[in-house]
């Protein structure tokens, strides 16, 4: 089990607070694809994602990038069992989307990156460091049920 | 995962941009480095100080960028053109490799911070193609 002081706590809280889920979602979906195009595995049926141009322009992306960011604000309300909290997510991701765990840690740190942008020096080392220790009990919580 | 003509130029034209704020990169993404990686501590047991932004951390920023500005230079023969570093790193430094995509993962960061509207993800896919090849050129001399 993943343990947090009150300090982490608060501050993975004034993270979420300062970004928007519909902004935040579809750039950091975009940016997985574009910066590791193999994920475009997984969106067979997303149309157009062969470009950047068209990533940054698709509205399947973007939805899709809102229900993820969706998921991590359960992570959030829900930092001391995030294990539990996505046990029946972590089994969908095997058993049915088949979508190799490596992936997730991809997308953490293109979230981590798109949310630098938005924070830019609100995200000092401390508050990076915290925030990735959050992305990495997420990672290994979607990687809990495959086996 | 070789770089493109397309990569390159990117690279080129996001480098001629930040340049001038290499220092700054530097300082910022080593002080995250041993702020957010704790065990990249080891290799710096001789400094004085490592809490972000200290002296030894501002110079040895410096340093790292200017292997990087260097690199930008050599980008069509990033093997030949970083030999000496890699036989640095390799055999006096013997920094194990697997610290290089840390580093790398950091600047990246300190890009998305300081640049938020460049570092688009078209820059963003460019530029983390070039620290891993710059990595992988680090590592020709290791064994």
């Amino acid at each position: 089990m993943v343990k947090w002081t009150d300090k982490e706590r608060s501050t993975v809280a004034s993270v979420w607070e300062k970004i928007d889920i519909d902004e935040i979602g579809p750039q950091a979906l975009a940016r997985i694809l574009i910066v590791y195009p193999w994920t475009e595995r997984y969106f067979g049926t997303f149309g157009d994602i062969f470009t950047a141009t068209a990533v940054l322009n698709n509205d399947k992306v973007a939805a899709h990038g809102k229900v993820v960011m969706k998921a991590l604000d359960k992570a959030v309300k829900n930092i001391d069992n995030i294990r539990g909290t996505y046990a029946d997510l972590s089994r969908l991701h095997y058993e049915t989307l088949r979508v190799d765990p490596d992936t997730f840690k991809l997308l953490a740190d293109c979230i981590t990156i798109t949310v630098a942008c938005k924070l830019k020096s609100a995200l000092s080392p401390q508050v990076q460091a915290t925030w990735q220790k959050f992305l990495s009990a997420v990672v290994d919580a979607m990687s809990s049920q495959y086996e | 995962m070789s770089l493109s003509a397309k990569d390159k130029a990117a690279v080129k034209a996001f480098w001629a941009k930040v340049s001038g704020k290499a220092g700054d990169i530097g300082t910022d993404a080593l002080s995250r480095m041993l702020v957010v990686y704790p065990q990249t501590k080891t290799y710096f047991s001789h400094w004085k100080d490592l809490s972000p932004g200290s002296a030894p951390v501002k110079k040895h920023g410096m340093t790292v960028m200017n292997g990087v500005g260097d690199a930008v230079s050599k980008i069509d023969d990033l093997s030949a053109g970083l030999l000496s570093l890699s036989e640095l790193h390799a055999f006096t430094l013997r920094v194990d490799p697997a610290n290089f995509k840390i580093l790398s993962h950091n600047i990246l960061v300190v890009m998305a911070i300081m640049f938020p509207e460049d570092f688009t993800p078209e820059v963003h896919v460019a530029m983390d193609k070039f620290l891993a090849a710059l990595a992988r050129a680090l590592s020709e001399k290791y064994r």
